[in-house]
């Protein structure tokens, strides 16, 4: 039987009237698709006041209070050489990690996420589309960012390979971050989203190696805050951008595991509505 | 063979059986949680049926979702718009997803949205929202538009300029489904109108024939009037009634006659009774509709 919809498969009546509304479907082009949903989602970002402030004011405050003022002993060295590379690793848990959970928390709540599911537009193509907006939001990020602390007299002590290994860490990084994201943003509550999207922010702020270096904290607890991904991030970049290292292989690892686990996890448990 | 879907205490869909003909308006109307957005929502895809089939231009909407997308436009109960984006942003996406779009500058101005082009979707009025809604479930030109409550919300005028364009859409070849808690909306609109409840279908057929040819004569007169006299007077098979107080209702089975007209106005001339605002009419579809799922309130 028929539940609804469709007359079998006759051609629309005959008697049909040429109009504006005469019916003519078919999906653009999945490459234009995914660019339309970017730039929305790009424009939607900048122009939220809330989550600028995540993503620029909160780092780059950090930057320049903990570059001129010595809050906290940082060891030897210029106190910005050391703080840059933390501070890239804040920025890009910032737009993957909590920018992105409480943006997809609130698109489920208010059935932004159902209607999109009906439109040409797939959920392939809805995750590519959210993908590059987290890589434009950080490709801005790590612009502003550089500029200010080179301003503020950063200069990478790096060897070539840093070209290579810095974003390498930072996709990566960004993989793990975003699903995190999705995980959360996935199976709770748009308000549990929010709230614990900005409590893991804080924490791992705090614990990650952003802005307090690792070795201040006890020797038994290092090795488990390198485990945590804005500390293997921010070892990992500080190790390539500041100590002229080689491919810090173990922080590499530490974030791909994150990054197939919550990504596994979201995908078996994410919930469109 | 047909349609059922079952939710954890409740069965929502219950054997469902209904055909909607492609190029035709076809509405669902039911009192709340008679099923009908389920239905609606098993269509689109979203949901998955537990029993039955499905066909939606001839294809499974849950095993056919990527060829069906393009053809079908959707506009959901609430919601589903970004609140931070503009109405213009929201429509020219939309627009964007889709081969042979209408314009969507256009297409704003033919709801009446040009003025709030740039004002973010949160701060839309109801109407305004339903009204963006719509349009974004007509942009990409479909064969097959589903509306759930498309005017619930709207004032007068939008609820009209809603109305010629499901007209206007209907008379360009596309298919509409509806649902609606307006009995005139359907009545007005629909080539077929399906009334459900409790999940079951209870009624379907043109709206002509669900109202039925027998008509009703009405009239105002003082309260407590002999019904039961002037049932006497009138041929075998009548029902007179009062309800609600002063305001009566007869109808017959073949329907009015001059001579019955003639027979009530006899009978109240000889009971010295001036009967007011008397008219003939034919049942409408609030009539059946309250007749056949009852007028108790549901939860």
């Amino acid at each position: 039987m028929t539940a609804a919809a469709a007359g079998v498969d006759g051609a629309p009546t005959a008697s049909a009237a040429e109009s504006e509304f005469t019916p003519a479907p078919g999906a653009a082009p999945l490459p234009r698709m995914i660019a339309a949903q970017t730039a929305m989602e790009t424009r939607t970002l900048l122009r939220n006041g809330e989550q600028l402030t995540v993503t620029m004011l909160i780092p780059l405050g950090l930057l320049a209070m903990f570059s001129l003022e010595p809050v906290v002993n940082l060891g030897g060295g210029s106190r910005v050489d050391f703080l840059a590379p933390g501070i890239i690793a804040l920025a890009v848990m910032s737009t993957a990690f909590t920018s992105q959970a409480i943006a997809t928390g609130f698109e489920r709540r208010y059935g932004v996420l159902k209607r999109l599911g009906a439109t040409p537009l797939s959920r392939a193509g809805l995750i590519s589309a959210k993908t590059a907006t987290v890589v434009i939001i950080e490709l801005l990020q790590a612009a502003i960012i550089t500029g200010v602390a080179t301003g503020l007299g950063w200069r990478p002590h790096a060897t070539a390979l840093a070209f290579l290994t810095a974003p390498l860490l930072v996709l990566v990084g960004t993989a793990a971050f975003s699903g995190l994201a999705l995980l959360m943003a996935g199976t709770l509550r748009a308000e549990a989203t929010l709230a614990l999207a900005n409590l893991i922010y804080i924490v791992l702020l705090g614990l990650g190696g952003v802005v307090f270096p690792l070795t201040k904290f006890p020797a038994a607890a290092r090795p488990f805050l390198t485990l945590l991904p804005t500390g293997a991030l921010a070892t990992g970049l500080r190790a390539v951008l500041a100590n002229a290292a080689g491919i810090p292989v173990r922080d590499l690892v530490v974030l791909a595991v994150w990054a197939v686990v919550t990504i596994g996890l979201a995908a078996r448990t994410f919930r469109w509505e | 063979m047909s349609l059922v879907k079952q939710y954890r205490h409740t069965v929502a869909v219950d054997g469902l059986t209904l055909t909607a003909a492609r190029g035709e308006v076809t509405s669902l109307l039911g009192p709340n949680g008679a099923g009908k957005t389920t239905t609606i929502e098993i269509c689109e895809g979203y949901r998955q049926a537990d029993g039955g089939t499905v066909q939606v231009l001839g294809l499974d909407p849950a095993r056919d979702a990527r060829a069906l997308r393009p053809r079908v436009g959707v506009m959901l109960q609430a919601g589903g718009v970004p609140p931070a984006v503009p109405a213009g942003e929201y429509l020219r996406l939309l627009s964007r997803f889709h081969a042979h779009p209408l314009d969507p500058t256009e297409l704003l101005a033919r709801v009446g949205l040009t003025a709030v082009a740039r004002t973010p979707y949160k701060r839309l009025s109801g109407g305004q929202q339903q009204r963006l809604s719509l349009a974004a479930a007509v942009i990409g030109r479909p064969e097959l538009v589903f509306l759930d409550e498309p005017t619930a919300g709207m004032d007068p005028q939008a609820r009209h300029a809603t109305w010629d364009l499901i007209r206007e859409m209907r008379a360009s070849g596309a298919t509409i489904i509806l649902t609606t808690h307006f009995m005139e909306e359907a009545e007005r609109l629909s080539d077929q109108v399906a009334i459900i409840d409790h999940g079951q279908l209870v009624a379907a057929g043109t709206p002509a024939e669900l109202c039925g040819g027998a008509g009703q004569l009405r009239f105002r007169a003082e309260t407590g009037l002999d019904t039961d006299g002037l049932l006497s007077a009138l041929p075998d098979g009548s029902l007179a009634k009062e309800s609600p107080a002063g305001h009566y209702i007869i109808e017959v089975p073949d329907g009015i006659s001059p001579q019955l007209l003639a027979s009530v106005t006899a009978w109240c001339a000889e009971h010295g009774v001036l009967p007011t605002s008397l008219r003939i009419e034919s049942r409408t579809l609030e009539d059946v509709f309250l007749e056949l799922t009852g007028r108790e309130l549901r939860p």
